[in-house]
């Protein structure tokens, strides 16, 4: 037994022009994890890795404890996976591709997927292709959560959503997580995404992890300081996480703001860091100083 | 239990939680025993981490005002009568500081300010 739903260790993957390079997270049971990073990042690759899709140069993935290469069979049948393009047959019935899917899977649940679609207001009469994107996703989430998946990997499942299906995924996303022994992994380039659902945030760029953090602690310990250039930057620089310069100033990203606060004291401004502040202002690690 | 979570407030939201289920514990709109929603539940209708909610409920157990028995829920504990009307006469106590602190920016004077107080006093009996 282990209480970790998905562990990555060590990952490296080279394509021509991208370098996936030793990528390592972790996520517990029973908690919610977003990827995030811009377009290009890795995330897909990523995700495309913890599937066994593509092999990785080095490293290795656990999913549920179990070798995601040595014992993939068993792994894949416990997770539920939503890609952003599903590869549904445009000219069949909800009703007829749920039935083709359905038996690939030991553990599904039919009434469950019924009250799915209920719930989800699925057509389940109508063809795929006469689905909206918000719809297709819905669909395809229904599929995911329908064989009683331990973990789900979502990649990028809110892109071509508007807001307010946005929000409601999302929120369905959190309501299914009442059962403790499930746990969630999604990629998203949207931020605001993070804001809902995250228990853990893990931040790409360019085929590198640059942090991987609780919301909790991100919200409540990091902080962005704003001010003059001569004012901000005495700022002890173990404390900074990436900085950015504008023309009336400069606002570094700190791993801790009440610590900022004290030393710099009144006429910077301390704010909390949004996920854009995080993605935005996040260097590689290493410190850079003014 | 009614819980408001100010995303714009400088506390933070699991102190935003324990601040609020302890005035209604207090103030006895969540009597001794009433069930509190889960961990799970509680960050699923608030819309934030699991680990923040997590967090508020432990600070909750360890002050001794919740119960969290394992597999069944989380409750609110059997309070200390005494300990109860002590916290309720605190609440009291401070709510009259910071009238007076009002007054006294504003010049009142003592006397004024015991015949405000016997006028409403009066009013509401």
């Amino acid at each position: 037994m282990t209480d970790q739903a998905l562990q990555v260790s060590g990952l490296r993957k080279t394509f021509k022009g991208f370098t996936l390079n030793d990528v390592s997270f972790s996520l517990p049971k029973g908690y919610v994890m977003g990827l995030v990073g811009p377009n290009g990042a890795g995330k897909t690759t990523i995700i495309k890795l913890i599937m066994n899709l593509i092999a990785p140069e080095a490293g290795e993935i656990k999913i549920l404890g179990l070798d995601n290469r040595k014992q993939g069979v068993e792994a894949r049948a416990r997770i539920g996976f939503v890609y952003d393009v599903m590869p549904f047959y445009a000219d069949v019935s909800l009703r007829d591709t749920k039935r083709a899917i359905a038996p690939f899977y030991p553990k599904w649940n039919d009434a469950l997927f019924q009250e799915l679609a209920s719930s989800f207001d699925l057509p389940l009469e109508k063809k795929v292709k006469r689905l909206s994107q918000g719809m297709r996703t819905k669909f395809a989430l229904a599929l995911a959560l329908s064989h009683d998946a331990e973990l789900l990997v979502l990649d990028e499942p809110t892109t071509g959503l508007d807001p307010v299906f946005r929000r409601e995924l999302l929120h369905g996303l959190s309501g299914l997580l009442q059962d403790e022994g499930k746990s969630v992994l999604f990629s998203t380039h949207i931020t605001s995404d993070l804001e809902r659902v995250a228990d853990y945030v893990t931040f790409i760029r360019n085929g590198s992890i640059l942090l991987t953090e609780t919301r909790e602690v991100l919200r409540e310990v990091w902080g962005v300081v704003r001010g003059e250039e001569a004012s901000v930057a005495i700022l002890d620089s173990k404390l900074w996480r990436g900085f950015r310069r504008y023309p009336h100033g400069m606002d570094i990203l700190t791993s801790d703001a009440s610590a900022a606060r004290r030393a710099l004291g009144d006429g910077v401004v301390v704010e909390r860091a949004s996920f854009e502040d995080i993605v935005v202002l996040l260097d590689g690690g290493e410190v850079h100083h003014a | 239990m009614r819980i408001l979570i100010s995303n714009s407030s400088p506390d933070p939201i699991y102190e935003q939680i324990v601040r609020q289920i302890k005035a209604q514990i207090i103030s006895g709109e969540l009597p001794e025993g009433a069930p509190l929603p889960s961990i799970r539940k509680l960050a699923h209708e608030l819309q934030i981490s699991v680990i923040t909610t997590k967090r508020a409920y432990e600070e909750l157990d360890k002050e001794g005002l919740l119960d969290m028995v394992g597999g069944k829920g989380t409750f609110v504990a059997s309070q200390n009568q005494e300990f109860m009307r002590e916290k309720r006469m605190k609440l009291v106590e401070a709510k009259l500081s910071e009238a007076l602190d009002d007054a006294r920016m504003l010049g009142v004077s003592y006397e004024e300010l015991g015949e405000m107080l016997r006028l409403l006093w009066e009013n509401e009996s």
